[in-house]
């Protein structure tokens, strides 16, 4: 019987390549032999975009790149702005914006999480809990500066405004409630068979393959290395938290999706340790709005959810930025897709890719 | 911390790897020849003393006259990092060795940077448009870049 391969478009219209994101997938029967990721659908030029605006102005631009992580693309942001200008930011503000992007790490953790899970099959439920804490979170965004999702929170030199009374309480109650949902989440999740069967063993990554496909975040961190920048190159006041580093030992899907599930914890205590030594004081150094930095370059990152998030600006001393190049971790995390699609099955290939924990905003800027 | 590579360290190392190869250095960052790029970065992933295995970013800049390349390293085992930079003359040509061959993260990057800026990186097994779609005019994070007039009229439009 003669037989050929077939070529199938998946996306950019399509649930599980969570958001407009296109694969051109060659299948031998239900055999994956070739993939081609076809991007651009959510290109939006943000690079081009922010060299006609003020630094300032730039933030809100950074909102929308990892649409689900705001608050640590506003962080990388600022934390680069403030490196080209040489501006420190008071001790509260710092401890502000470090509780401001653990929380939105752990927002960012469940989505991935959810649709991972969703994309598995398990219709809904897991996906609910994790967006039933991720709504806290916003409630909490809301309190912080009046916005859920495009934040613009962080300024250069500290955060927008202190944080309002009531907010300490919800985090406090939050905080309080977290370890035992997550024992819940746990419990629901690790021990199912179906969940196992499905992810352990399946999109294996090698750990130096990793490195050298510049893949970073909790994927490189699945196949055992210990990488993480708030820890090997801290930033904020992180060298004063105690937290460790959830590492995994196969790289597997499984491993992408338990270290995320240990990070949530791990972003707990750091949450935790914040609340405990927060003093009072300013949150801002500065007032200004307009900033002319001296010529020169920078290269600010953060340990964002999805991995390094880099902003390389260059200033020629003028009101914007002469160029902002975004180092998108979604994107970069994107170069070993082939090694790990090519020869799994198609049912795999929707797992790997919401383990993966791609952001189309971000991938495309 | 991740320290940065002292310059005049790091630029004896590569001066001795590669003859003739560094052709400024400043605080932060190193500036090669655009001949010798390919042979600088691939000595500073296998020099076990430096051990560059991650490849953070590479960022193409238009400065009209030039455009530059920057690349930005990390060595995973000794926490330490290096900016390496190249100009780029030829404005109506501008080609560089892609580095795809000495880290795969290069891939998309390089696309990108072909796609929004318009260099040609050499012995690229796949050098097409990342972003933009094939058949796009132009390059526009070129600072030379002018968005082209509508082709078509929206009666309620401004």
């Amino acid at each position: 019987m003669k037989t050929e391969a077939i070529t199938v478009n998946i996306g950019p219209q399509h649930p599980s390549t969570h958001g407009v994101f296109r694969l051109r997938v060659t299948f031998d029967g239900e055999v994956i032999q070739d993939v081609e990721a076809v991007f651009g659908y959510l290109h939006r030029g943000s690079e081009k975009l922010a060299e006609e605006r003020t630094y300032t102005q730039v933030i809100t631009l950074t909102d929308r790149l990892d649409y689900v992580a705001s608050m640590t693309n506003n962080q990388a942001y600022v934390l680069a702005c403030e490196n080209l200008m040489d501006i420190e930011v008071p001790e509260r503000g710092q401890y502000l914006r470090m509780i401001a992007a653990e929380l939105q790490r752990i927002a960012s953790h469940f989505v991935a999480t959810g649709f991972l899970l969703q994309d598995l099959g398990a219709m809904a439920t897991p996906l609910m809990y994790g967006f039933r804490e991720r709504e806290r979170i916003l409630d909490m965004f809301e309190m912080l500066c009046g916005a859920r999702i495009t934040n613009t929170y962080m300024r250069i030199g500290g955060v927008f405004q202190d944080a309002p009374e009531e907010f300490w309480g919800s985090l406090r109650s939050f905080l309080d409630g977290m370890p035992g949902f997550l024992d819940e989440f746990d419990s629901l999740l690790r021990g199912n068979e179906i969940l196992l069967a499905r992810t352990k063993d399946i999109g294996v990554l090698e750990a130096s393959e990793a490195i050298n496909c510049s893949v970073t975040g909790p994927v490189l961190r699945s196949t055992g290395v210990a990488w993480d920048l708030r820890k090997v190159d801290p930033y904020e006041l992180y060298p004063r938290i105690k937290f460790d580093i959830p590492i995994g030992t196969n790289g597997d899907n499984y491993d992408r999706f338990v270290i995320r599930l240990a990070e949530i914890r791990q972003s707990i205590s750091i949450i935790d340790q914040c609340y405990e030594q927060i003093e009072a004081g300013p949150v801002r150094s500065t007032n200004e709005l307009l900033f002319y930095p001296k010529t020169g370059d920078a290269y600010g990152k953060v340990e964002a959810p999805k991995g390094e998030l880099g902003f390389y600006l260059v200033s020629d001393g003028g009101i914007a930025p002469y160029r902002c190049k975004i180092r998108s971790p979604s994107l970069i995390n994107l170069t070993m897709i082939k090694d790990l699609l090519i020869g799994s099955k198609l049912s795999d290939m929707i797992v790997t890719l919401g383990s993966i924990d791609i952001n189309m905003g971000e991938v495309d800027r | 911390m991740t320290e940065v590579l002292d310059h005049t360290k790091l630029a004896n190392i590569v001066r001795n790897g590669i003859k003739g190869s560094v052709c400024r250095e400043s605080t932060g960052d190193l500036s090669v020849e655009l001949e010798k790029l390919r042979d600088v970065l691939g000595f500073l992933q296998k020099e076990e003393s430096l051990d560059f295995k991650l490849l953070n970013s590479i960022t193409a800049v238009d400065y009209i006259e030039f455009f530059q390349l920057v690349y930005h390293l990390t060595s995973l085992t000794h926490n330490h990092c290096a900016v390496i930079k190249v100009d780029i003359f030829d404005r109506s040509n501008p080609t560089a060795p892609s580095v795809i061959d000495i880290w795969r993260g290069a891939d998309y990057q390089e696309r990108e940077i072909y796609d929004l800026m318009g260099i040609q990186f050499k012995d690229h097994p796949n050098l097409k448009r990342l972003l933009l779609w094939e058949g796009f005019d132009g390059h526009p994070l070129r600072k030379d870049y002018l968005e082209p007039p509508l082709p078509y009229n929206w009666p309620q439009g401004g």
